[in-house]
């Protein structure tokens, strides 16, 4: 193994006091594990959010702290629903795998020294941060947190407090924490794609790039077109609600028996049509790193090079583009034309082809491996189990006359927790166990990662997979507790089984904190390349130096996943490697 | 202040911006990086304009498709007469494009005193076209008409508006180009010229298209 000498002659000096180096720091490995703090603290607030509902779908009259009486009201559990909601779609899902391990991961496999833009990367980062406090400080203020779930929709979301507590000011923080995050998400995607286009090392031609690379650079672009048309949605509603403008809000409108007598004449599906322009391409930003992570993982671990390495990366760059192209399957239930609901079905089905694709593609390099089952592994092939069941719900839900159906029902919370939430997460799993050893020197404890995956694993699959049979039999969702129901009544045990479910596997996930926090101190150390893995990651010290390569680029001389070479001495060839050194190893 | 560090930490290889630089654009071979520091090749500051660009275009088409959409629903749209003033604005702008357009190619040539001339025409031209904006507005205002007195009206404030602070950036980059030390910085003041006059280039043809849009699609 060739690695570079962390004690070479750095290019630039890294700063030294504490404000500069951790906190307002430049250097895109501190600003890549601020974002992953970020999403950790948002995610334990999320789910103890999940936890407050669960509670309440399973006991609704158990006493509950943080509640006037103890008693959650239907409006209070909206409120839960909708920031359990943003946060973990924003704050965790959009944070986490792009800007966290992208972060950190894109520009050294790259072999680049940083960011094509350092200090835009800081100030993404304290934007997203304040848009988090904006989002949280809808909390505290009068009337408390809003209502109208993470789309936030017209009118609910556009009529001021009139519509219920928390449409005041806590949907105003809202609206403004989210236009504040589409800054921030924006900036973050021109340094990642001007990073990706133009700081690559030499020899790494775009088909040499690990697929990691190549999914948060389709993943860039997609936030680059999907966050300027929500901060202009964005912008529409914060002047419904504070300047009189009707954009959203239609005229006539008798809300707790008033008449909105200020507004005339919009369209609640204006919001809609805007919303989900950003929202589908959206559900892709949260996904696609995950794709990337694991494809390489799998490969890795298999001592495989990826299935069809080319076809995997056309079909990235199929879902990225066709995930513009669908948005009107959100509004099967709007009243649309018959005809843009075929349009729309059949292009949300054909991202089923780009989709198969992968899963085979990933099968393939499964096939015939010498697999190693290590805990990222272990995530890496449950993120495949997860996407194949929440990708196939998703082909049920693509059917107009199917969705009449199931739309607003416990089926499509299913199909999103499944595809967008949990596989997304298991892809930060994958990451966090899989790169851990290169972030802090030190190897994550393995029983404890197969432990918290086996919890894990099987509890998501106890928890979502009963929603489905809650959808089919015609559950409504956002319902805070089915007691007033007839119908729902005979269903209360099903919602006992997924509350204790959720109970054990978000009690499984403290393991996960504790193996984190753990293994940073205490890990036994990590060698440089621990997972004989081939990027230009592994071969740079753990943590890698200020500037990755200590002013010496590497050149790359090969694609990213030469496993089972079977000439060489060890089964694998890294990227940075020149032929005649491989020849020497023979 | 952040900046002192920026610059600090950003001067990976000084010097190296005032060498010619590699033309700019499409060489896709990945052959970025020199063997040497690893500088942040000029081209990237053309990709990245590029792309924020390529942003704002979303945003702005985000807000067409909304006009036109929100015009279709009929019953309250009242169509606003523009001011004339806008006319003789558009005219400001286009002539400011001309203005910084020669200020570009004068520093190209090497005559500095030309250049900040007529970069600083281009910028009394830019702060005038937003002078001009503001009279525009305090008109429609005396008139009565006020951001939700009706859709139209308000898209036209909500329009003009958002071109207006992307203007205002255009503003400040302008004045920016002439006072910066360049030679402390990644890249050179020709290379920020080009950028800016990109920029402004941009925010012209946007404001026709917008104004082709208020005027024809009352």
């Amino acid at each position: 193994m060739v690695t570079h000498d962390s004690g070479g002659a750095h290019a630039h000096h890294p700063p030294t006091a504490f404000i500069w180096k951790y906190i307002f720091s430049l250097d895109h490995k501190i600003i890549g594990i601020q974002y992953i703090l970020l999403a950790v603290l948002s995610v334990f607030v999320g789910m103890f959010l999940s936890l407050l509902m669960r509670i309440h779908l399973a006991w609704p009259n158990a006493k509950l702290p943080f509640f006037e009486g103890g008693i959650m009201t239907p409006e209070q559990y909206l409120a839960l629903m909708t920031m359990h909601g943003t946060i973990m779609v924003f704050m965790v899902l959009t944070t986490a795998p792009q800007s966290g391990f992208g972060n950190y991961f894109l520009p050294i496999q790259i072999g680049a020294a940083d960011m094509a833009f350092p200090v835009i990367n800081m100030l993404s980062f304290w934007t997203t941060f304040v848009s988090l406090v904006v989002l949280l400080a809808a909390f505290v203020v009068t009337g408390g947190a809003p209502l109208s779930g993470w789309t936030a929709y017209a009118p609910l979301s556009a009529l001021g407090s009139v519509a219920g507590p928390g449409q005041g000011l806590g949907q105003t923080l809202w609206v403004v924490g989210l236009a504040i995050f589409c800054g921030a998400s924006l900036m973050g995607a021109l340094n990642f794609i001007t990073t990706t286009i133009d700081l690559r090392t030499r020899g790494l031609s775009l088909l040499r790039m690990p697929l990691t690379v190549w999914a948060w650079f389709v993943t860039a672009i997609l936030g680059l077109l999907a966050f300027g048309v929500l901060l202009a949605a964005c912008i529409l509603l914060l002047l419904d609600r504070t300047a009189g403008t009707s954009f959203f809000i239609p005229g006539g409108l008798v809300v707790s028996d008033v008449v909105q007598k200020n507004h005339s004449g919009g369209s609640p599906l204006l919001w809609q049509r805007l919303f989900w322009f950003f929202g589908h391409p959206e559900v892709y930003i949260a996904i696609v790193p995950g794709m990337g992570v694991i494809s390489h993982v799998l490969s890795t671990f298999s001592r495989k090079p990826v299935f069809g390495y080319r076809a995997m990366v056309y079909a990235i760059c199929g879902i990225g583009f066709l995930g513009f192209c669908v948005w009107g399957h959100h509004m099967f239930i709007s009243g649309m034309s018959p005809y843009s609901a075929i349009a729309f079905s059949l292009l949300t089905m054909a991202i089923g082809v780009p989709s198969a694709i992968k899963t085979f593609n990933w099968l393939g390099t499964l096939w015939g491996g010498r697999i190693r089952f290590t805990s990222p592994m272990l995530f890496a092939i449950g993120f495949v189990s997860l996407f194949v069941t929440g990708g196939v719900s998703g082909l049920f839900l693509a059917q107009p006359s199917l969705d009449l159906y199931l739309h607003d029902g416990y089926f499509v919370v299913a199909h999103f927790h499944m595809i967008m939430g949990v596989a997304s997460i298991f892809g930060i799993f994958t990451a966090t166990y899989y790169w851990f050893p290169k972030m802090f020197g030190r190897m994550m404890d393995e029983g404890l990662g197969k432990l918290h995956f086996w919890i894990t694993f099987l509890g998501v699959y106890a928890i979502f997979m009963p929603m489905h049979f809650l959808g089919m039999v015609g559950h409504p969702r956002r319902y805070p507790s089915g007691e007033n129901f007839a119908f729902l009544g005979p269903l209360q045990g099903v919602h006992l089984f997924i509350s204790i479910a959720a109970f054990i596997t978000m009690a499984g996930q403290l393991i996960f904190l504790y193996n984190f926090f753990w293994s940073m101190k205490r890990g036994k150390k990590a060698e440089v390349n621990p997972w004989h893995a081939t990027t230009l990651e592994w071969t740079v010290p753990s943590p890698p130096p200020h500037d990755n390569f200590a002013g010496r680029p590497p050149s790359v001389y090969r694609g990213p996943y030469e496993y089972a070479v079977p000439d060489a001495v060890e089964d694998y060839v890294p990227q940075h490697l020149a032929p005649e050194q491989v020849a020497k190893a023979k | 202040m952040p900046g002192t560090v920026t610059e600090e930490i950003e001067i990976m290889d000084a010097g190296h911006g005032e060498t010619p630089s590699p033309p700019a654009g499409g060489d896709d071979d990945g052959g970025s990086g020199g063997g040497g520091a690893a500088a942040v090749p000029r081209r990237a500051y053309f990709t990245a304009i590029s792309l924020g660009l390529a942003a704002i275009l979303m945003f702005f088409m985000a807000l067409t498709s909304s006009y036109i959409v929100r015009k279709g629903l009929g019953g309250d749209w009242q169509p606003v007469r523009l001011p004339g003033i806008l006319w003789l604005n558009t005219l400001v702008l286009l002539a400011s494009s001309a203005s910084i357009e020669v200020a570009r190619r004068k520093h190209s040539e090497g005559e500095t005193e030309a250049f900040r001339n007529w970069w600083a025409l281009t910028t009394g031209l830019g702060i005038v076209f937003l002078v001009g904006q503001l009279v525009a507005w305090r008109q429609l205002a005396a008139s009565g008409i006020f951001l939700a007195t009706n859709p139209a009206s308000s898209f036209f404030y909500l329009l003009t508006a958002a071109h207006g602070l992307h203007l205002l950036g255009g503003i400040v980059a302008l004045f920016y180009v002439p006072f910066r030390a360049w030679h402390r910085s990644r890249i050179t003041q020709s290379t920020a010229a080009e950028l800016t006059s990109i920029y402004w280039h941009f925010m012209d043809g946007l404001w026709v298209f917008l104004f082709l849009l208020l005027n024809l699609g009352r």
